[in-house]
C-alpha cells in the first residue's frame, strides 16, 4: 500500500512572479498514481504558469516540487542533476503541447518523431523501433501508410495524435497536457478526447491537464482545481466542483457554459 | 472498523445542506436539515415527498457530487466505514468504484463508444471479467428492450428513453452493495418500468441496499420496503 499512499508528485507553496506581476501564488497539491487532475480557469488565471512550474519548464520564485522516482524515492526536482532531469523528461514524463509544432519535429517523419524518444532511452535496433512506432501510430489511429510522412503534411488533429503517441511510447507515469484540444474542430476534439480518455484508463497514467473547457475537465479528470488571478480558489472531486460549485467565481464559470 | 452484520449499509445522520447562490446576491437556498435515516443491506428505501423537497439532493450528497454542510454520511464498504461528508476525493472515487452505484435518468454520452460497450465497461469497473461483463450487458439490454440494431452504435443520437435504458443497464451491470436510483423509471413505458422493478428486486435478493426516488406509485408499491418522507427534514 505504501506506494499507493505516497503521492507521485507533490507541490508545496509554488509561487512565480514575473517582475511585479503574479504568475501563480502559493499553490500546493498532491497527485497520486493513475489520477487525472484538471486545472481550469480563464486565460491569465495562472494555470499555464503552474503547469510550467510543475513540469520543470520554468523555475519557481518560491516553493518546491517533489516527484517519486522509479526507485521509489521522493526527490526535490530542484535537486536533480541535468542528466536526471533529461532522463525524467524523456522517459517518465510526457508533455502534450496545445501547439503540436512545439512537441514535434515538423520536418522529421512521423515514425522518426516517435522513434526519437525510444532512441533517447537507448533503443538501437531499427526494426524494433519501426515496429514499435507503427504500433503506436495505430493506437492513436494514424494510418501506418503515413509513417514516413512528416507531420507538416498532417491535419491538426493528426498532429495532436502523433504528439500523444510520441509522448506515450516510453510508457511514462505522468503526462502534462496544455489545452490538448485547443484550436481543433469540435468533431476532431471529440475523437481526441475519447482517445486520451481510453489511453489514460488503459495505461493507468497520472495526468495534469490544463484547460479552459469545463466539458474536457469533466470527461477526463477525477479532480479539479479552479484558478483565478494566480491562486487556486476551489478544488475537489470534478463532478462535485462542477455540480455544486461553492465559490462565486466557480459558480460564474459553471453557469457561463452554454448548454446544448 | 470493518462493517459488521449489524452495521447499516448506509447511515445518514443529521445531514444539512444549503445552497448559496452567489450570482443571486448570495441568496440562500436551504435544502435539508437534520436528515437522519438508515438503509440496511437487502432492503429498498424510497425517499418520499413532493418535487423540490430535496430528495435528489440527498442522493447526490450520498454519492458525493453535492457537498454536505453538516452531519455524517457513513457508508459501509469492504475497506471499512467511510464518511462521504468528510472523505477526500480519492476516498470517494474508491468508494464509487467498490460500493456506491448511482443511476439517474440522464446518460452522459461519451463520443464514439457504443451502447453495448458502455454497459460492458460499467460491469468491468466492478471487477467482472470480459465474458461475464458482456453476458450481463447483453442480457440487460435485451430485458430492457433496447433494439439490437442500436447496440453497436454510440448513443448520442438515441431518443431520451433509449439513452435512459442504457443508463439503467449500466447501473445494474455494475453490481455494487449500494445502489442509488434517481427516478430511473421516469418516462419509461409500463413494460420497461416492470423490468426495472424486477431488477431492483433481484439486487435486493442479492443483498444490495437500494435507496431510490420513484414518482410512479405502481413501481414504488412494488419495490419499497419503507418510505422515508424527506419533508420531515425540510430546512
Amino acid at each position: 500500500m505504501s506506494s499507493a499512499e505516497t503521492p507521485l508528485l507533490r507541490a508545496d507553496g509554488l509561487t512565480k512572479f514575473y517582475g511585479s506581476r503574479t504568475g501563480c501564488l502559493d499553490v500546493s497539491l498532491n497527485l497520486y498514481e493513475g489520477e487525472v487532475l484538471a486545472i481550469v480557469g480563464e486565460s491569465g488565471s495562472g494555470k499555464s504558469t503552474l503547469l510550467s512550474l510543475l513540469s520543470m519548464q520554468m523555475e519557481p520564485t518560491r516553493g518546491h516540487v517533489h516527484y517519486r522516482m522509479r526507485d521509489g524515492e521522493m526527490r526535490d526536482l530542484a535537486s536533480l542533476s541535468e542528466a536526471e532531469c533529461r532522463l525524467l523528461l524523456r522517459t517518465d514524463w510526457g508533455f502534450v503541447h496545445q501547439d503540436a509544432r512545439l512537441g514535434l519535429r515538423m520536418g522529421v517523419s512521423a515514425g522518426g518523431n516517435v522513434g526519437e524518444r525510444l532512441m533517447a532511452i537507448g533503443w538501437r535496433n531499427y526494426g524494433r523501433i519501426r515496429h514499435e512506432a507503427t504500433d503506436w501510430l495505430a493506437r492513436v489511429e494514424i494510418d501506418g501508410g503515413r509513417i514516413d510522412d512528416p507531420p507538416s503534411t498532417f491535419s491538426g488533429g493528426m498532429r495532436q495524435r502523433l504528439q500523444i503517441a510520441k509522448n506515450l511510447v516510453t510508457k511514462p507515469r505522468l503526462v502534462f497536457m496544455d489545452e490538448p484540444t485547443g484550436g481543433l474542430d469540435v468533431s476532431v476534439q471529440a475523437r481526441l478526447l475519447d482517445l486520451v480518455r481510453g489511453l489514460v484508463e488503459d495505461l493507468g497514467l497520472a495526468a495534469i491537464i490544463v484547460t479552459h473547457d469545463l466539458a474536457v475537465a469533466r470527461l477526463l479528470s477525477h479532480r479539479l482545481m479552479v484558478m483565478k488571478a494566480g491562486r487556486v480558489i476551489e478544488t475537489g472531486l470534478t463532478d462535485q466542483v462542477l455540480d455544486d460549485p461553492r465559490e462565486p467565481y466557480t459558480q460564474l464559470l459553471v453557469s457561463s457554459v452554454l448548454q446544448v | 472498523m470493518p462493517p459488521s452484520s449489524t452495521t447499516p449499509a448506509l447511515d445518514i445522520h443529521a445531514v444539512a445542506k444549503t445552497f448559496v447562490m452567489h450570482l443571486r446576491g448570495g441568496a440562500q437556498l436551504p435544502v435539508v436539515r437534520g436528515a437522519s435515516f438508515v438503509v440496511e443491506a437487502g432492503e429498498c428505501v424510497v425517499l418520499g415527498g413532493p418535487s423540490g423537497a430535496g430528495k435528489s439532493s440527498v442522493l447526490k450528497m450520498i454519492f458525493g457530487n453535492y457537498r454536505t454542510d453538516a452531519g455524517h454520511i457513513r457508508v459501509a464498504s469492504s475497506g471499512g466505514i467511510v464518511d462521504v461528508a468528510s472523505a477526500s476525493p480519492r476516498e470517494i472515487i474508491a468508494l464509487r468504484r467498490s460500493t456506491l452505484g448511482y443511476v439517474s435518468q440522464f446518460l452522459r454520452v461519451i463520443p464514439r463508444i457504443s451502447a453495448l460497450d458502455l454497459v460492458i465497461a460499467a460491469a468491468i469497473e466492478t471487477g467482472a471479467d470480459m465474458d461475464t461483463a458482456s453476458n450481463r450487458a447483453t442480457r440487460l439490454l435485451c430485458r430492457l428492450n433496447l433494439p439490437e440494431r442500436l447496440w453497436h452504435l454510440p448513443p448520442a443520437t438515441f431518443s431520451g428513453g433509449e439513452q435512459q435504458r442504457i443508463n439503467i443497464a449500466r447501473g445494474f451491470a455494475a453490481e455494487r452493495p449500494i445502489l442509488l436510483l434517481d427516478e430511473p423509471t421516469a418516462s419509461l413505458d409500463a413494460a420497461n418500468r416492470d423490468v426495472v422493478a424486477e431488477l431492483v428486486a433481484e439486487q435486493k435478493a442479492k443483498g444490495a441496499a437500494v435507496l431510490g426516488i420513484f414518482h410512479d406509485d405502481d413501481v414504488r408499491r412494488v419495490v419499497a420496503d419503507r418510505i422515508v418522507d424527506i419533508t420531515r427534514f425540510s430546512a
